[in-house]
């Protein structure tokens, strides 16, 4: 026995459309089988966590119960009567709900010794959910948890090893209720659609872009590496190409199976793509590629930020104000994906895109009557765009590092 | 104070554009008029004009997307 990812094989969804199927007929006739989900909750998660040794699924359990406590706990301090809602105890309370990720994370750097508490697939998915709970606890949005709901939330299975990342009161209106006959026949039919565009994304385009096709480019890459300055022979640009389409379209098809059984479920979890590839500009790009994360991002980090220090007025041009947010989101954004060169050059890389395609935006407000605009300058800012996001998917990809460190 | 017409002046001064609310019902976030920094300016704005406290969970774009909407929304949250 070994631990099974969720939807990596064709037959994972034979197997787990049979275990929903009373679900799905409790939900159709406009019933939830509270005990029974909990039940199919528990065989997904032995599954996926306790296949092999029982490590990753004794540190999901520590996890739930570590963050669990600490949600509470602040809920608990923030809903007394005279809460002084102190910036130190919220402070605080993020810092010690992300130390478990953090260890994960610096884990690879220490050789041999090992920090990390719990390890387990998908702790970036439930810190992200904990920490958003924490932030909307001390805004006062979220005003009552329940542990079962807590553990409901975090642990609701189609999302857990990758996302999309929901939101607490978002998905305690789905299922706090069963959705309307009608609702629910809607739900079926886009969640059919999103599996079988999901099985095209991911079993046949990646499977062809990233099986078959990447490995070539990549012998090619490296057989050539000494012919060319630096290494970057044509075949570097090939993999680029390459490997951007196989990540999309492996993730957007991953994403679209996570979507479609929540749907099933009769959760409406947020999608993560919206056509990325057609983004006229990096900040269009980011409103469109894994859109949860950046959302999170978006509304957990930048904006926040951007409110204490126009509060503070630690910043007065607000030009350099909104680069600052941007250099903090992406390098955050970057260190959270790993802690190697590459991350974090892709993120300050995209940091510096996102500054130089504002600057470009002011300039273009200021010249409006000059600067052309029509099909062809679209077209063109699409085709830039695109080559700009897959360069930086080829820093992603950590290629480089393999071409001129190993 | 027309909370309508202060909304929109804030607009205007954070976007730099004229004819924003000439239509009270288009959609702010679609076409970029506003982007996050933007967003926040507004927000601070509002708070100081119409004293009233917008946290930054209780933003929901959705919600706050139109002219029309923000009036609404300002108007809610005053009578709180």
């Amino acid at each position: 026995m070994h631990n099974i990812t969720p939807y990596s094989s064709p037959t994972y969804f034979i197997y787990l459309l049979i275990l929903l199927l009373p679900i799905m007929i409790g939900l159709y006739n406009g019933k939830r089988f509270r005990v029974y989900e909990t039940f199919a909750t528990i065989i997904i998660l032995i599954t996926a966590f306790f296949g092999g040794n029982m490590s990753q699924g004794i540190s999901l359990i520590c996890y739930i119960l570590y963050e669990m406590v600490l949600v509470l706990s602040y809920l608990r301090y923030r809903t007394k009567k005279d809460s002084k809602n102190d910036f130190w105890v919220f402070f605080w309370s993020v810092i010690l709900a992300i130390i478990p990720l953090v260890f994960v994370k610096l884990d690879p750097l220490i050789n041999n010794a090992t920090i990390s508490l719990f390890a387990f697939m998908g702790i970036s998915y439930l810190t992200f959910k904990s920490v958003e709970m924490i932030m909307e606890i001390r805004d006062g949005a979220i005003k009552e948890v329940k542990p079962w709901k807590f553990i409901r939330f975090l642990l609701f299975f189609p999302t857990i090893t990758s996302g999309p990342i929901d939101r607490f009161r978002r998905f305690q209106k789905d299922v706090l209720k069963a959705p309307s006959r009608e609702d629910y026949v809607k739900l079926l039919k886009s969640g059919t659609n999103r599996l079988m565009l999901g099985f095209l994304y991911k079993f046949i385009i990646g499977y062809v872009f990233g099986t078959l096709l990447l490995p070539k480019v990549s012998d090619l890459a490296l057989s050539y590496q000494h012919q060319a300055p630096l290494g970057l022979s044509w075949w570097v640009v090939a993999y680029m190409y390459v490997y951007s389409m196989y990540l999309f379209f492996d993730f957007a098809g991953y994403s679209l199976f996570a979507v479609a059984i929540s749907n099933f479920l009769g959760v409406k979890t947020p999608m993560n793509f919206n056509k990325p590839f057609k983004s006229h500009n990096i900040k269009d790009f980011w409103n469109r590629w894994h859109m949860t994360l950046s959302f999170w991002f978006r509304d957990f980090i930048y904006m926040r930020l951007m409110f204490f220090m126009m509060k503070k007025k630690l910043v007065k041009n607000r030009v350099t104000m909104a680069n600052l947010g941007y250099l903090t989101l992406f390098l955050i954004m970057g260190f959270w994906h790993g802690e190697t060169w590459f991350y974090i050059v892709y993120g300050l890389f995209h940091a510096g895109a996102m500054i130089t395609n504002d600057a470009w935006l002011r300039f273009k407000k200021r010249h409006k009557k000059s600067i052309p605009s029509n099909k062809f300058t679209e077209c063109f800012a699409i085709f830039l765009t695109f080559n700009i996001v897959c360069f930086s998917l080829l820093i992603f990809s950590g290629f480089l590092n393999t071409l001129w460190f190993s | 104070m027309d909370v309508k017409a202060g909304i929109i002046a804030i607009l205007k001064d954070f976007t730099g554009l004229d004819d924003i609310g000439s239509d009270p019902d288009e959609n702010l976030f679609a076409d970029g008029v506003l982007d996050s920094m933007a967003t926040v300016e507004v927000l601070v704005a509002m708070q100081d004009k119409f004293d009233i406290q917008v946290p930054v969970s209780e933003f929901d774009r959705n919600q706050w997307n139109t002219v029309n909407k923000m009036v609404d929304r300002v108007g809610e949250l005053e009578e709180a």
